[in-house]
Order: structure tokens, then C-alpha cells, then sequence
């Protein structure tokens, strides 16, 4: 994921609209932005909810994404019926329904980037038990908003000489939440300068998560509700 | 970059939420409640050691000019009834917040699960309407008004809380429909009329209630045309049965008429008894 969100770096424009769009590579950068943040919901809604085995579930996800981009389905997403999330269940319930064998293969590959669903089948498995299918999609798809969001901020933080104000919110909100004068001693810098370096580092990843957010919805209102539902889940 | 877990998805989502207040007075201290359109903290205010509610709005992407509308609403209407509004500002990632007096008290739906007397109930109610009369003659409609909206303070003052959907009268914005369901008028909320339906939902809830209270409520909720104009005239209907008077909501016949002034006037009414009961055994004896 990384590799692929470094190739399709995220911009402030709506990935839906850019789906949409008459120009190729923009349509492209949309198709991908939004595999980015679904890969992970999706194979673990295919394991939870259609209770796929692993290679099963990752080659129908790799099918999935493959014809989301060659038959260019995001381009029939109406926002004012669905949530995004909503509408791809519905699209995965339908390929599963018409899967076969032999038409994945032929489609396997397409002009979807290949997922690494080997590193993620454990977080799912783990989870098959704790959650139903559509606690897990939800879940997964938080998981995927943060990832995005913080390898944006990682990215900017270096880009900025501010590498040791990430490494500040890694230690501290990724970590195990050390004190501020653990941290202070850690990094070599009095207290005060840790909370003021993570409340920065803090405010900008929200800032980000927004960002993100916002490539990843149609509308204002579409926004606030996925902000709602990424920091209140129910 | 380190893997997500769940332990570590919840400190971000937690990370991400809470305010940045280090450019402000104010340090937080626990969260008090979330609501659709934010989240109300607890917060010290350190330039005057107190504590204060501090509500950050979260509304990720409005103009700040509807942002900032429920923090001014609120300054505007200075009332008893209307939590004062100390502070407001905008944090470093654009939400707007505001500090406000930190009410000390029990909820209207809480209070009502050991509901006090019946005079007790409607000097609460009266009070309501008197703030949500004041807000009207101010241009604001609540548009939320609901049990739990409502704070009984320690002192036996009544709050009402959460303008955060409120809205001029006649102003035009796309949240035209809001409310609770149960509380909310069923036609869109455009006047007085709307929050006149919600008052009246909230005193069917203070139950028990004797018929013309009730019939009292049935008319606060009755369609457009038949309800209450203002809330004006549902509180007068309210003082009208504390006073012993006809209220507007019941047609009465003409025994209803007498039983209702032989309550009212019960003293009167006992004297011209006894009066009348010493005349008829004077007679009785006398024959005269």
C-alpha cells in the first residue's frame, strides 16, 4: 500500500469526481485513491461476510478491483442514493453472486495494482470471531483512512526536516503512550517541547484524515458523516 | 510504517478528536457528551480556576459563519434560562468552540423517573416556555427541544440546552428539518409553531397529569391550525388551570363549569353551605 500511495500522491480533489473524469490519468488517480482506502474492507468483508477462504477471498478481491477499474463501475456511483462504503458491498455481493473461477482468471491482474492480502490475513482472521461482517468492513476501512493519513503526514514531516515530530505521535499514539517526560528523555528535548511538537503533529494528522476523507466522498455532507462515523464508530 | 491495531486505531480516532487547546486558558479535563453537531467537554479555565463546558463544533467543512452562528445565537440571548456563553474561538485545525457556564444538575428525562408534584412539573414546564418565548421574541427557534435538553440545576433553575440547531426565523438554511423524532413537529420547522409542537410533547411526558393538563398537551400537538399560535399562549393555558380558570383547550358544559368553581372557591362555597344548612335547621325547628 505504501508503493501505492507514494505512485497516486493524494490531492484535495474528490477521487469519486476524478473517477469520473474524461481524462484518463485522472481517472486513473481516482480509481486508485479508492482502491488505497478498500483494498483491506473489502478482503475482509469477503472472508467475514461470504466466509471465503484466504486465497479464495484475495483473488475475488483482486477481481473486484481489477473490474472497478477496467469496467470503470465507480463512473455509476450515485452519491445522493448510497455511501460509498454501502455501494461497494452491494458491488462485491453482485460479483460474488456471478463469480466464476474461469472469469477470474482471465480478469485476475487487469489494471488493478496487485494487494499484499498475506500481510493482512491474520488482522482479519483475528477478527472473524469479535465482529460481524460489517463491523469488520467498517473497521478495515478506518484502519485503511489512518494508514493513508499517516503516510501523507510521515511523507510531509520528512519532506520538511520535521521527520522526529512523526517519530514523536509514533511513539506516543502508535506506541504504548509513554509519559511526556519518558518521551522528553527519549528524543532529547525538554517536555514543553514535546507537547507542543505532538499537538502539532496531532492537529496536522487530522488535518490530513480530512484531507483523505474528503478524496474519498462526494459532498460536505458525505463528509461530515464519515468523519462521524471514522472517530464515533457504532 | 508500524501496523494498526485496534488498541492503536482507538488512541488515533482519540488523538484526532480531541482539541488542540494549547493556544487557549482553557486544559481539558473529560468529555460531558456527544452530539450530532458536537462534543461538549470538560474543561479548566486557568485564568480563573473554574471549571467551564467547553463545546467544540464538528462540523468539518461549513462556512465559519454557520460555524460560529450557535456560539453568537447563544451570546445574544441573555436570559436565565439560556446558558451564558463565556469564550469563543477557532482551533489551529478551524472547529470553533465555545466555553460556557458548567451546569450542575440533572436532566429533565432523569428527573422525570421520580417525577416531583404536579406544581413542581408545571412551574419546570412554565419556565421552559418562558426561555423559548424569550428566544422567540429574539427571532430563534430552538428546533430540538426534548427532555434531555432540558437541565434542572442545583438550585432548582431550568436550563434549556443544545441551540446547536436552532435558526433565525424566516432564514432559509438547508437544515430546514431537524428534531427528534417523538419530539418533532410533523410538518418542516419554518415558525414558532414547531417548537410550540415539541413543548407540547415534552409535558405529555410529565406524567401523571389531571384531564385538562392533558388536554392542554393534545392541543400544544394537535395539526397546524388547531395547536397553539405561541408559546405564549400554551403557558397562559398553563397558569389559567394553576389559577383555577377555564383553560382554552377544554369545552366545558355546565357541570363542569360548577365543579370547577366549587373547587376553585371551595372556602366561599363551604360558607354559603353552612349558611345555608344553619337557615334550613332554624326553619326546620322554628318553622319560621
Amino acid at each position: 500500500m505504501d508503493r501505492l500511495v507514494r505512485a497516486f500522491p493524494l490531492t484535495r480533489r474528490s477521487a469519486i469526481e476524478a473517477a469520473r473524469s474524461s481524462d484518463a490519468a485522472e481517472r486513473a488517480r481516482g480509481l486508485q485513491t479508492v482502491a488505497a482506502a478498500y483494498w483491506r474492507p473489502v478482503y475482509s468483508y469477503l472472508r467475514l461476510h461470504w466466509r471465503k477462504p484466504h486465497d479464495e477471498a484475495a483473488d475475488l478481491a483482486q477481481e473486484f478491483f481489477a473490474e472497478l477499474i477496467d469496467k470503470e463501475l465507480l463512473a455509476r456511483f450515485d452519491p445522493a442514493q448510497a455511501r460509498l462504503r454501502t455501494w461497494l458491498r452491494i458491488c462485491i455481493d453482485g460479483l460474488v453472486a456471478n463469480d466464476t473461477r474461469a472469469a477470474r482468471r482471465q480478469k485476475r491482474g487487469g489494471g488493478a495494482p496487485a494487494f499484499d492480502f498475506d500481510s493482512i490475513r491474520g488482522d482479519v482472521e483475528a477478527l472473524q470471531t469479535l465482529a460481524s461482517p460489517e463491523v469488520a468492513f467498517e473497521r478495515e476501512w478506518a484502519r485503511a483512512v489512518f494508514a493513508l493519513a499517516l503516510q501523507r503526514l510521515q511523507e510531509r514531516c520528512k519532506h520538511e526536516g520535521k521527520d522526529r515530530y512523526y517519530a514523536l505521535l509514533d511513539a506516543y499514539d502508535l506506541g504504548d503512550r509513554p509519559s511526556y517526560a519518558v518521551l522528553a528523555e527519549r528524543f532529547g528535548i525538554a517536555v514543553t517541547d514535546v507537547t507542543n511538537r505532538l499537538a502539532w503533529a496531532r492537529r496536522e494528522l487530522r488535518t490530513t484524515v480530512v484531507e483523505v476523507l474528503r478524496e474519498l466522498t462526494a459532498s460536505d455532507a458525505e463528509l461530515r458523516e464519515e468523519m462521524g462515523a471514522l472517530l464515533e464508530p457504532s | 510504517m508500524r501496523h494498526l491495531d485496534d488498541a492503536a486505531l482507538s488512541r488515533l480516532r482519540e488523538a484526532v478528536s480531541e482539541p488542540d487547546l494549547s493556544d487557549t486558558r482553557y486544559r481539558l479535563l473529560s468529555v460531558a457528551g456527544r452530539g450530532g453537531m458536537g462534543t461538549v467537554y470538560v474543561a479548566e479555565d486557568a485564568l480563573l480556576s473554574r471549571k467551564v463546558a467547553l463545546k467544540v463544533l464538528e462540523l468539518t467543512n461549513a462556512p465559519e459563519t454557520l460555524l460560529r452562528r450557535e456560539a453568537t445565537m447563544l451570546a445574544s440571548l441573555e436570559h436565565p434560562g439560556i446558558v451564558p456563553v463565556h469564550d469563543a474561538g477557532t482551533l489551529p485545525d478551524g472547529r470553533i468552540w465555545y466555553a460556557m457556564k458548567l451546569v450542575q444538575g440533572e436532566r429533565l428525562d432523569e428527573a422525570l423517573q421520580r417525577p416531583p408534584g404536579l406544581i413542581e412539573r408545571l412551574r419546570i414546564f412554565l419556565h421552559i416556555c418562558e426561555t423559548v418565548a424569550f428566544a422567540h421574541a429574539h427571532g430563534v427557534l430552538h428546533r430540538d427541544l426534548k427532555p434531555q435538553n432540558i437541565m434542572i440545576g442545583s438550585f432548582g433553575e431550568v436550563l434549556v440546552l443544545d441551540w446547536g440547531l436552532a435558526r433565525l426565523f424566516g432564514d432559509g438554511d438547508d437544515r430546514a428539518r431537524a428534531g427528534t423524532p417523538g419530539f418533532s413537529a410533523p410538518e418542516p420547522h419554518n415558525d414558532a409553531q414547531a417548537d410550540v409542537y415539541s413543548l407540547g410533547a415534552i409535558l405529555s411526558q410529565m406524567q401523571p397529569l389531571p384531564a385538562a393538563v392533558q388536554a392542554i398537551a393534545l392541543k400544544a400537538t394537535a395539526g397546524r391550525g388547531e395547536r397553539y399560535a405561541t408559546v405564549a399562549a400554551l403557558a397562559d393555558d398553563i397558569d389559567r388551570f394553576l389559577e383555577g380558570a377555564a383553560v382554552s383547550a377544554v369545552a366545558e358544559g355546565p357541570w363542569q363549569k360548577s365543579a370547577r368553581w366549587l373547587s376553585r372557591h371551595r372556602v366561599a362555597a363551604g360558607i354559603v353551605g353552612a349558611y345555608l344548612a344553619g337557615r334550613g335547621l332554624i326553619f326546620f325547628f322554628t318553622g319560621h
